[in-house]
């Protein structure tokens, strides 16, 4: 019996190389495949918009890039701490894997919160006093869409990740768990990379 | 232990790029090059960036081929999406 499962061991001969070692992470890959064509289909649009538009202000003079290339930063950096979480909870390291997927959250957290200040400040100040006002400014619409597509998405990410957090520390997720929240945060900060350069920088 | 401790750091260096280019971006946008040339610039930075996070964070270029055909499968519809736009893009 031990002859014959060391013979076999490490084998399996039902696998074809195209079925993934987890369907919880086929599934999210799918779910991120439909959320990138929302994405896609908003950011064409914008870019057709834009393109068709006889006037587009300077996004960097109007919207300013200090504040948002530090948003950027946040993301790129809660992304690093994410990974980081993942290898200390598959090596078994629970207190590093609270402090880094901590972090991750606070990270998101914060963006949000930086956000919302530039929200407000565009919204209160900035737009009106250069007459783009939002729904009747093909510029200050797309902007408000985009951003705010992707706002959501980091809402949805911050409570989830938390939710992970809670999860694993009551013992009923496992790092595959971890791993598939991952993906979802990295892509979150993969589409961020993309609207930064194409809403702000461009 | 040692692969962790490997791909840890690796993860630094990915870190490391990711801002470095960054940085790039942004400088780029100063210099005051003819616009098509400074649009090519930013859309292959950016898209380096993408596509750095979906091969070393989100793993995929550890995994097998499905979920790579699965993530490449919404850029090659957006080109498509963009190519049946110019019709309306460009009116004859």
């Amino acid at each position: 019996m031990s002859e014959a499962v060391a013979v076999h061991g490490g084998v399996e001969p039902a696998e074809t190389p195209l079925t993934p070692e987890s369907w919880g992470k086929l599934g999210m890959w799918l779910f991120l495949a439909g959320d990138a064509m929302s994405f896609g289909g908003l950011i064409v649009g914008y870019g057709i918009l834009r393109h068709a538009s006889k006037t587009w202000p300077v996004p960097a003079q109007v919207l300013g890039i200090n504040l948002t290339a530090f948003m950027t930063f946040l993301l790129i950096v809660s992304s690093v701490w994410m990974v980081l979480a993942l290898a200390a909870i598959q090596e078994g390291n629970k207190a590093r894997f609270n402090k880094f997927l901590g972090l991750t959250i606070l990270g998101g957290a914060m963006f949000l919160g930086c956000q919302a200040y530039e929200w407000n400040h565009l919204l209160g100040h900035r737009l009106p006093e250069l007459k783009l006002f939002f729904s009747t400014d093909l510029f200050a619409t797309t902007f408000f869409v985009l951003t705010g597509f992707h706002g959501m998405h980091v809402t949805g990410g911050v409570i989830y990740n938390s939710c992970v957090l809670a999860a694993v520390n009551r013992g009923r997720y496992q790092a595959k768990h971890v791993e598939i929240a991952g993906l979802y945060w990295h892509f979150v900060d993969l589409v961020w990379i993309l609207i930064f350069t194409f809403v702000y920088l461009l | 232990m040692a692969t962790t401790a490997h791909s840890q750091h690796n993860y630094i260096k990915i870190f490391i790029i990711l801002s470095v280019l960054t940085v790039i971006e942004i400088g780029v946008t100063f210099l005051g090059l003819p616009k098509m040339l400074i649009a090519t610039m930013l859309i292959t930075l950016a898209v380096w960036k993408a596509a750095l996070v979906a091969m070393h964070f989100m793993h995929l270029k550890l995994e097998k081929k499905t979920l790579s055909i699965v993530a490449i499968i919404p850029f090659i519809l957006c080109v498509f999406l963009i190519l049946m736009l110019l019709p309306d893009i460009y009116p004859r």
